[in-house]
């Protein structure tokens, strides 16, 4: 009974938070309206961060890069051949995938801070060569006048920071639908196993090098996905869109909302943003500030996250041993130092 | 009659401290093989050899047939070589029931077709089959981590039931339990099936004399005695080699 009153409860508090945000446009002003569309799309590599870090076990510092790397393969794209958001968006998930694909050796057999080093590195190395290919990404001054996207054939681009903004909704929406529906598969089970004990599960006969190069070139193709939303929010990108203040930003977002909660990975990116962008009005300068005291309150407080205060509410089985080690319910900041 | 394993000439070497000097070991097809010895004679270290764990520097291993010496954990698993560890290893954060799904996915034979989730359909039917075996069904639905130490004992033994196992290898699965959860894991153990050949470590003599019908005696590494357990019992070269190990 108290799991279906829990269900109903999330769900309830699902559709409201969905409700919110389709309604959002025409409540707040075109200026917001064009920063939840960006923080959306922070969002979803988010998503992609939460996935790699809390549902997989391999900390990330680096999905920027496929971010960068979709929403450049989508600004090229949408500036010569495509105007099209859906060919857009499948063009950038690939290019992301793509790269993340290429620095699967790199990333796969690294352990703990190693990956974050070695994520870091790529990242640093994705911008660095954005600025230096000029005849295609714009070197750093970036690439502007990027066209309106449409979002199927034959229908009018969108003219408005209200329509790109329900367009980014739709795509980051169905996205995050089709992580979720992932993570209750065989590959979900698989992943959260890999992230508990990865020997154990190799024991067991499986292929854990496999399952992790599938979910780090899925979560690229999330982020690529996030990179083409920039782009149509935008119509504008630069090299500065994808450095490390927008890595560490993501990795402290995931941090904070809680690193395996798909719904706290969104809740927390998107106070990360909230934080950076709308404070920078009400106390100037002093955002970074107030991010690292929220950090810290929440590792202190809440060392799994934002997303453990609703978990407070879950059944959790039988009350907890005390001859028994327990057990994490999401990886925490501890876990992420080893 | 020829070996399910054999382990020949098996060394394995932590700078100039032999942890195996030349060890051969033979197990058939559904023996209870027992591997004795004082603390630091090297068991742990061959069943971490056999189960692909530790790389010998010299020596084969061979499993039904095959020189398997150079696969991984994982490969040599879904041959059919399953574990039990010293301390449980368990996924904390999975329920029970999720536990043993994952240990029985990579021998899992699933109804034929073409709809998703089948085979996760036939390992959670395993699953519920081996934790009702085990006295574990009502705890299907909790995190391992919950678990009590003994209840994570057993539920390890599902896992590796789950995996359907040729061998397995049990590294002291009677380590921290109660008498009642001893007596429980040799109801369990005497009730494996013929087919699953078993190879255990264990300090207990009782356990070991009670379980297995074959008994090998290692010492500073090297095999020291083969034999049935009333050989061995009786092995005035194994008395001593206890005598010398405990003191």
């Amino acid at each position: 009974m108290r799991d279906r009153v829990v269900r109903w409860a999330r769900g309830a508090v699902a559709a409201l938070v969905l409700a919110g945000l389709v309604v959002a446009p025409w409540v707040v002003d075109d200026y917001t309206t064009a920063l939840l569309a960006r923080t959306l799309a922070l969002a979803l590599v988010g998503v992609s961060v939460a996935l790699l870090t809390g549902v997989a076990g391999v900390p990330t510092l680096g999905q920027t890069a496929p971010y960068a790397a979709g929403a450049y393969a989508c600004a090229v794209l949408g500036s010569r051949i495509s105007d099209v958001g859906v060919v857009q968006l499948a063009v950038a998930a690939g290019a992301g995938a793509v790269l993340a694909a290429l620095t699967v050796p790199l990333v796969v057999h690294a352990r703990g801070v190693i990956v974050l080093m070695i994520t870091l590195a790529i990242g640093e190395l994705v911008v660095t060569v954005l600025g230096r290919w000029r005849s295609v990404t714009g070197g750093t001054d970036g690439l502007a006048g990027i066209p309106a996207v449409r979002p199927f054939w034959g229908l009018p681009a969108f003219g408005s920071d209200q329509a790109r903004y329900l367009y980014a909704l739709v795509v980051v929406a169905t996205l995050v639908g089709a992580v979720l529906v992932l993570l209750r598969t065989r590959a979900g089970l698989l992943l959260r196993a890999a992230r508990d004990d990865e020997t154990r599960l190799r024991a067991s006969g499986h292929r854990v090098p496999l399952y992790l190069s599938g979910a780090h070139i899925a979560a690229g193709a999330i982020a690529g996905a996030a990179g083409s939303l920039l782009v149509v929010a935008q119509q504008y990108i630069s090299p500065a869109d994808f450095g490390f203040d927008t890595s560490a930003l993501l990795l402290l977002g995931v941090v904070i909302g809680g690193t395996a909660s798909v719904g706290g990975a969104l809740v927390g990116a998107a106070l990360v943003i909230a934080v950076r962008d709308w404070l920078f009005g009400v106390l100037p300068g002093h955002a970074p500030l107030v991010l690292g005291v929220l950090f810290v309150a929440t590792v202190y407080l809440l060392p799994a996250g934002v997303d453990r205060v609703r978990g407070r509410w879950r059944p959790s089985g039988p009350p907890h041993r005390p001859d028994a080690p327990a057990a994490p319910d999401q990886a925490t900041v501890a876990e992420l130092r080893r | 009659m020829t070996c399910l394993l054999s382990a020949e000439e098996v060394t394995v070497r932590y700078g100039s401290l032999a942890a195996l000097d030349g060890v051969d070991l033979c197990v058939h097809d559904g023996q209870r093989h027992a591997l004795i010895g004082p603390n630091g004679a090297g068991k742990t270290t061959l069943l971490n050899v056999i189960a692909g764990a530790t790389k010998p520097q010299r020596g084969t291993v061979r499993f039904a047939g095959r020189n398997v010496s150079r696969l991984g954990p994982a490969a040599r698993a879904r041959r059919g070589i399953n574990r039990i560890h010293q301390r449980p290893a368990v996924f904390p954060t999975l329920t029970a029931t999720e536990n043993v799904v994952v240990a029985a996915l990579p021998r899992v034979t699933a109804d034929p077709g073409w709809w998703p989730g089948r085979r996760r359909r036939a390992a959670r039917h395993r699953a519920g089959a081996l934790l009702e075996q085990l006295g574990l069904a009502d705890l299907a639905t909790v995190p391992a981590g919950h678990l009590a130490h003994g209840q994570r004992r057993q539920l390890e033994i599902a896992m590796a039931l789950a995996g359907r196992p040729r061998l397995l290898l049990l590294d002291e699965p009677a380590a921290g339990l109660s008498a009642v959860e001893v007596g429980r894991l040799v109801e369990v153990l005497q009730a494996l099936p013929r087919a699953v050949a078993v190879l255990l470590v264990e300090h207990r003599l009782d356990l070991v004399y009670a379980l297995s019908d074959a008994v090998s005696v290692l010492r500073d590494g090297q095999t020291l005695a083969a034999g049935t357990p009333d050989e061995i019992r009786t092995s005035p070269l194994v008395r001593q080699a206890y005598a010398d190990g405990v003191a």
